[in-house]
């Protein structure tokens, strides 16, 4: 292996480049949205819907009644307060507030999704 | 023999600091599942270095070593579906020749970001998630061509030392 770069490498590397600044241009121009409500799911099953113009904090518990999530919805925005997970990834992701933006805590399966108006209905929803 | 066994210890150890030390920088950027992957740097120098097999078996321990000691049953199947997707994939595009190294790494990294997208949408039952892919593409090249670099330094430098296994 005495080059660096061969010709194959360059192609391959701007076509990856390509896609991906493509893709990121494409979901850009979607102009999403701000969503009305936020749908909590836990485990794959809806935990609970809530409205995102209602300043409200929302417990997320297990089935033993532990609290494992605390969402809370401000100025028309949610975040992820409080998480019983061990590294917290779920807290730092930035908070959403346009339709179908997410934050996910994997460790304990909860997902906070933005979802839209009267009409907004999941438009797929994975048994 | 004794001398192959000793560097696949040696990798495999250095594999498990890396992935301690890359949780110990914060790198969020507010989006789920975007890592620096330090320990695939050990994969790919393995992959050119020493050998395809040696690469796999210490890819595959490291994450269920570290996941033991680190980790839950959960983070083991997450790393694993990144990782075991990222080395097919690198495997793949080493074997046709037609790739450095640096490419090969920033594939790499790709592949793992995508894998545990996917894996974790499968989890949670949630796809939205893969609203993030393309930042998680981006991320996932950029520090998998970063990683690609470093690599290939390194074995430009050492690779003739190490004892070559099979592919």
């Amino acid at each position: 292996m005495n080059k660096r770069f061969g010709k194959n490498d360059l192609i391959f590397l701007g076509i990856i480049l390509v896609l991906g600044i493509g893709l990121f241009v494409i979901f850009r121009m979607q102009d999403r949205p701000i969503g009305e409500k936020i749908v909590i799911e836990q485990d794959g099953k809806t935990y609970g819907t809530y409205s995102l113009l209602e300043n409200q904090s929302i417990s997320v518990k297990d089935e033993e009644g532990n609290v494992t999530n605390m969402v809370v919805i401000e100025e028309g925005v949610a975040h992820m307060e409080e998480a019983s997970c061990p590294d917290h990834l779920c807290m730092e992701q930035k908070s959403i507030s346009k339709d179908k933006e997410t934050i996910v805590c994997l460790p304990n399966k909860v997902t906070v999704t933005v979802i839209g108006g009267e009409s907004g209905d999941l438009d797929a929803v994975a048994n | 023999m004794r001398n192959k066994t000793a560097y696949l210890g040696i990798f495999l150890a250095l594999s498990m600091i890396l992935s301690y030390v890359e949780s110990l920088i914060p790198f969020t950027i507010g989006i789920p599942g975007v890592k620096l992957g330090l320990a695939n740097l050990v994969v790919v120098i393995m992959i050119f270095g020493m050998g395809t097999k040696e690469a796999f078996g210490v890819s595959v321990l490291r994450i269920v070593l570290t996941g033991f000691l680190f980790g839950n049953g959960f983070s083991i199947l997450y790393s694993l579906s990144g990782g075991i997707l990222s080395f097919l994939g690198m495997a793949l595009l080493k074997k046709t020749g037609w790739f450095r190294c640096v490419t090969v790494s920033t594939a790499g990294g790709v592949l793992h970001n995508i894998g545990q997208l996917i894996i974790a949408a499968l989890v949670v039952s949630n796809f939205y998630i893969f609203y993030y892919i393309p930042v998680l593409l981006i991320a996932g090249v950029i520090t998998g061509f970063v990683n690609g670099i470093v690599s290939q330094e390194i074995i430009l430098r050492i690779g003739k030392r190490l004892p070559k296994g099979g592919k």
